[in-house]
């Protein structure tokens, strides 16, 4: 029920919007749970296990019970908090956990089962048989507890990252917040003020209090309006800081597009920030505990703070005729404010035999409430004194059993909060988060006047340490009043009495934990499940770790608590990646033929970051495989052009860069001449195969080596860290290259030919021999060409200045098909390796030796190298390895298939008998059948045999010979002619 | 008669203007990159101020003259930028042509801090990044350079094949910092 002339809200802006498809009115500054009590909505959920139906217990993030589905479709987000959601036009909301409505729960049945539900069901429960578990027990479990779901559609919204810094991070815009940062402010350090409502100013919009007079929402408007028009403060109202890191990081998640009515696309619903701060002070106040009576979940039961802030901040009565219930002075004010907003207090019962009295509302001392009743929503009571019990008809009870420091962000670096027995509360250690101090009711200071003077202090001290000037900043003049606390946890007496609301956990599931010999906290918590549920138990802990400490006969301080882990909120995964999707999951890395290599309708396929064309179809080609066997025969008969500029390249210079080579290669590099180039294998630390690749030398102190496409920023990373972690002493230089240049392969017999209508300058043989390299122009452009070949062709790689990429592939193209070749893509240069027994990543996956790729000569004896001492282990070498071989049906069965396992001819296809396994195959047009390169047990020195591929998945048995891998043109005759 | 016709790497994808930011490819000139061989980093400093008016810049700085500037661009490596490097220069370091290798891009607005706040992970607050600090990072998931040329003003270098992935980032993160407005 709104009450007149009370409230912050804008009662000139009304919004309409949708609860349960209902249209009910509110108005700006309404949060959802505020508007939905505003009109008299008790019920807003049905609860975890038990299915009872829960309203609306708090009016903030801690909120257990009135969690919601925003939205609809695919978007749809679930597990909204009620009392964080703010309403706008359009808004939907809808109640989750009930089928099939909120006030007809078939699944309320749940609730007369609470006998057997209790701490420890699953575990006793479902035991054995075991497979029982994930076919039966756990989805008849999910359906029937829960909370909100997931569309299981991709998630259309738009969700953002992003990065700030600052001299000082004030956490929580209260009193204390409030003041540290206008001192702060005022001394001209940067400022951030994060606060995760939508207003700031903490429980100064929430309670009565003055400020030197004033309403204290009139000094929060001024404080704000001073810090909202100086450039070095930050306001980030909607932000909610969930995370205390390493180096003064922090964690923080803006609601940025929650509230806004019809929402453009551009907007993000969410910014996940991550703020660096020298200081930052924790000004994130306390939150108030429920007390734990039976049936204390009833819709119309909420805190007393609660029951305030709705009242003072939204001018809404959760009643007509209201009850108080606590063991604070602070329960006191809530009645006074009802009654000066004309609502009627029925009574205010209070734990302590001496509370304050009062001349305006009924006080029981000494008192307790024991139960309460009503169908869907609160109507009585049951109070319990000394005289005996009582019924009192009410419609809301507001309940408090003092308050909790939130202490969340101070616990994030494994500190552990201390105990205050006069609070009873615990409390920030000090220094638990390096360059962070705590103020305020964070802090145990539940005053205005305190918070005011905390801030103060902390400010102070944060800029001494920043090194700047303290301006004077006179404390204003606020409420002081002592904070008077007796211990009330729980009202004894039968049946259940609710302590985790959002999990259905209860004051007997506790007791039994510790019965059960579950005694330690942790061991409690997750025997019960108390504090895992979405509000990681920030209304429960306490109070549940007092209960524990009764039952086992320890002291509170003694039982501990529990870790406190990020996010202190939830943050939904979206945020945290936000985007990474589509798009944002990867860059993008395009050659400079692509635009040409689309035009030509070749499909593009990802080589790591990289697009590389698969095949380039011909009019009349239906199958990749007739572009990739005519793209074969081109290659082998006339002439074939291929981008190669993916693989990568790295410039070495200097005068040691032979000897750096001769290190990190294999194979010696030192005795290469200027003006040819060399194939090299790299080895790792551990002896295996790293990559492989040529490297030209262009000058006596000046070598350019190529990676493959794969390990080209892994060989980077290896070459820098040999150089600067193992050879510092030798002197190059080196960086890479790989996008300066756009490199072509021309390939075929014809490739002599096409090159000499284009280089500015004659190639001959007797220059240009096989494995040569040199400088060329190209219609003006200075080019390096290199006669090297993976097909095993006379060929040569030609590369330019990228910029001219697309321009001489385009050239080189237009040539080669008047030549009858053309551009080829990877399939084809694949099927060329294959038949020519070249290996790629697929051969060296990281656990070959260069024994088993038959290199192992390579490893040159004159010289030491990375990864020689290791390639000589036992094991590393002899018949006992999988060895490289080639294969090629010989059965019934032509077709083979990469991935599957070699067996003798006779033995059962099972993994003890493996003898192998294949890693590349390829149809080759060349010779008319299938091939592939394989691993097979002392391989080498079985050319000749049979053996029997099997491939289990494919279903797949074929009966092969091993031969030599190189299949075609043993001799290499073909490149070098 | 061949000839090969220049593209350069944000051909067709700029310029783009969003929210009073504006992204542009900038043409630099030559790119190269200088790495001084041991021991040698005063004398080819040296050497630069003679040739070009500048001497090797400080990490995280770059240095300006008439018609050239120089980049510190990581570890023991400056990228010089505008003319042809002075051939006296490849004595004590090595040079290599970068020219094609990068994709550089201005970014210019009122917003344009909040634009790499959002892509950037290092602090690009005038304060702590001034004008003619330069920064080795990542900018989403690139290998970026960033330099400010004035405090409206960042000049960004990613890797010429990433050129559509940069604009794309750019493009969602000034929609991002505009649409809040």
């Amino acid at each position: 029920m709104r009450v007149a002339d009370k409230g912050l809200i804008d009662r000139s802006r009304p919004v309409r919007f949708l609860f349960d498809g209902t249209a009910y009115d509110g108005f700006a500054g309404d949060t959802l749970a505020s508007a939905l009590l505003a009109n008299d909505v008790r019920l807003v959920g049905r609860s975890f296990k038990y299915h009872r139906p829960r309203g609306i217990l708090t009016a903030g993030s801690e909120e257990p019970n009135a969690l919601v589905t925003v939205g609809r479709g695919a978007g749809a987000e679930p597990n909204v908090r009620a009392t964080v959601q703010e309403i706008h036009a359009g808004l939907e909301a809808r109640s989750q956990n009930r089928w099939p409505n909120l006030s007809l729960d078939v699944m309320a049945i749940n609730d007369l089962a609470a006998p057997f539900l209790g701490a420890g069901f699953y575990y006793k429960t479902f035991m054995w048989p075991s497979q029982f578990w994930e076919k039966l027990y756990e989805p008849v479990i999910r359906r029937a507890a829960g909370l909100g779901a997931l569309s299981g559609r991709n998630n259309p919204d738009k969700y953002e990252r992003a990065y700030a810094f600052c001299d000082l991070l004030v956490i929580g815009a209260g009193p204390a917040g409030l003041m540290a940062a206008l001192l702060a402010a005022r001394a001209g350090a940067d400022v951030i003020l994060a606060d995760e409502d939508s207003r700031m100013g903490g429980r100064l919009l929430a309670e009565t209090d003055e400020i030197d007079g004033k309403p204290g929402a009139a000094w929060v408007d001024a404080v704000l309006a001073e810090l909202g028009a100086l450039d070095n403060v930050r306001l980030m109202s909607r932000t909610t800081v969930t995370g205390a890191y390493d180096s003064g990081t922090f964690g923080a998640l803006e609601r940025v597009g929650h509230h806004v009515a019809a929402r453009p696309a551009t907007l993000p619903l969410e910014t996940f920030w991550r703020i660096v701060a020298k200081r930052s002070i924790l000004a994130s106040g306390a939150l108030e505990r429920p007390v734990a009576f039976r049936n204390n979940d009833r819709p119309g039961i909420m805190t007393a703070g609660a029951v305030r802030a709705y009242l003072n901040r939204w001018g809404v009565a959760p009643g007509q005729k209201v009850t108080v219930f606590g063991n604070t002075d602070d329960i006191h004010r809530t009645a006074h404010d009802l009654l000066a907003a004309g609502v009627h207090v029925a009574g205010v019962i209070d734990s302590r035999h001496d509370a304050p009295d009062s001349s305006d509302f009924r006080v029981f001392k000494g008192a307790m409430v024991s139960n309460s009743s009503g169908r869907r929503g609160l109507d009585s009571i049951t109070i319990r004194s000394v005289a005996g019990e009582d019924r009192l008809a009410t419609d809301c009870l507001a309940m408090s059993g003092g308050w909790n420091p939130t202490v969340h962000l101070s616990c994030h670096m494994n500190g552990r909060p201390v105990w205050r027995e006069d609070i009873l509360a615990f409390v920030p250690a000090a220094d638990t988060v390096p360059g962070t101090a705590v103020a305020g009711a964070c802090n145990g200071a539940f005053s205005t006047a305190a918070c005011l003077r905390e801030g103060a202090q902390a400010a102070t001290a944060a800029l001494q340490a920043l090194d700047r000037a303290v301006p004077d900043v006179p404390l204003p003049h606020s409420e002081d009043a002592p904070y008077r606390i007796a211990p009330l946890w729980a009202v004894p007496g039968r049946g259940r009495a609710w302590l985790d609301f959002q999990n259905d956990v209860c004051v007997k599931d506790v007791k039994q934990a510790a019965q059960e010999n579950f005694r330690s906290v942790e061991h409690m918590k997750r025997y019960t499940t108390q504090g895992m549920a979405t509000d990681q138990g920030k209304n429960s802990n306490v109070a549940a770790l007092a209960i524990l400490a009764d039952a086992t006969g320890r002291s509170i301080p003694g039982t501990g608590t529990t870790t406190f882990r990020p996010p202190f909120s939830p943050v939904s995964i979206a945020a945290m990646g936000a985007e990474a999707q589509g798009k944002g999951f990867a860059p993008e890395r395009f050659t400079t033929s692509h635009a040409a290599s689309v035009e030509r309708n070749a499909p593009m396929i990802e080589a790591g970051l990289w697009y590389r064309p698969s095949y380039f179809p011909a009019p009349g080609e239906t199958t990749w495989r007739q572009s990739c066997d005519r793209e074969v025969g081109m290659v082998r008969n006339s002439v074939g052009i291929c981008d190669v500029s993916t693989l990568g390249k790295i410039d070495i210079q200097g005068p040691d860069a032979a000897a750096l080579l001769d290190f990190v290669y294999a194979n010696t590099f030192s005795t290469l001449k200027v003006g040819r180039t060399r194939y090299g294998l790299m080895l790792r630390e551990d002896g295996h195969v790293m990559d492989d690749g040529t490297t030209a030398r262009l000058g006596e102190h000046h070598f350019l080596m190529t990676t493959t496409t794969a390990a080209a920023g892994q060989v980077m990373r290896h070459l820098d860290f040999a150089h600067q972690g193992l050879r510092p002493d030798l002197d190059v230089a080196m960086t890479s290259v790989t996008e300066q240049w756009a490199q072509f392969a021309i390939t075929g017999p014809k490739s002599r030919e096409l090159l000499n209508g284009l280089l500015d300058a004659e190639l001959t043989d007797a220059d240009w021999p096989f494995m040569a390299c040199g400088a060329v122009s190209v219609a003006g452009v200075d080019g390096r060409l290199f006669r090297i070949s993976f097909s095993g062709e006379h060929a040569y790689e030609l590369a330019v200045p990228s910029r001219y990429g697309d321009s001489l592939f385009r050239t080189l193209v237009a040539r080669a098909e008047t030549m009858g070749g053309g551009a080829y893509g990877m399939e084809a240069l694949n099927v060329l390796r294959i038949e020519k027994g070249f290996i790629t990543h697929a051969e060296i996956h990281g656990r070959t030796t260069a024994f088993d790729i038959g290199m192992e000569r390579m490893v040159a004896s004159g010289k030491d190298c990375i990864g020689k001492t290791m390639s000589r282990r036992e094991g590393l070498s002899g018949a006992q390895r999988e060895q490289l071989v080639g294969l090629k049906p010989v059965g019934a069965v032509r077709q083979l298939s990469a991935g599957a396992y070699l067996f003798q001819a006779d033995d059962d296809p099972v993994r003890v008998n493996e003898q192998g396994y294949v890693t590349s195959v390829a149809y080759s047009p060349t010779l008319g059948q299938m091939l592939a390169l394989a691993f097979l047990k002392d391989g080498r020195a079985r050319h000749g045999q049979k053996i029997r591929m099997v491939d289990h998945l494919r279903e797949l048995d074929a009966l092969c010979e091993v031969v030599d891998p190189v299949f075609f043109d043993p001799d290499g005759g073909r490149a070098r002619g | 008669m061949v000839e090969l016709i220049a593209r350069t790497p944000c051909q067709a994808l700029l310029p783009l203007e969003i929210g009073g930011v504006v992204v542009r490819e900038e043409d630099v000139g030559r790119l190269t990159s200088i790495m001084p061989y041991r021991g040698q980093h005063a004398a080819v400093s040296a050497t630069l101020k003679a040739a070009h008016g500048i001497e090797l810049p400080a990490p995280g700085r770059m240095y300006e003259a008439q018609c050239a500037q120089a980049i510190w661009f990581g570890r023991g490596q400056t990228m010089l930028i505008g003319p042809a490097p002075d051939a006296a220069l490849s004595r004590d370091a090595a040079l290599t042509d970068q020219s094609d290798a990068w994709a550089v891009v201005r970014l210019h607005g009122d917003s344009a801090e909040d634009v790499l706040a959002r892509l950037v992970p290092v602090d690009l607050r005038a304060a702590s990044f001034s004008c003619g600090h330069t920064a080795r990072t990542r900018l989403m998931h690139l290998a970026a350079s960033i330099t400010r040329l004035d405090d409206r003003t960042f000049r960004i270098m990613v890797f010429r094949s990433m050129a559509m992935t940069l604009v794309h980032d750019l493009k969602t993160a000034m929609e991002g910092v505009a649409a809040r407005r």
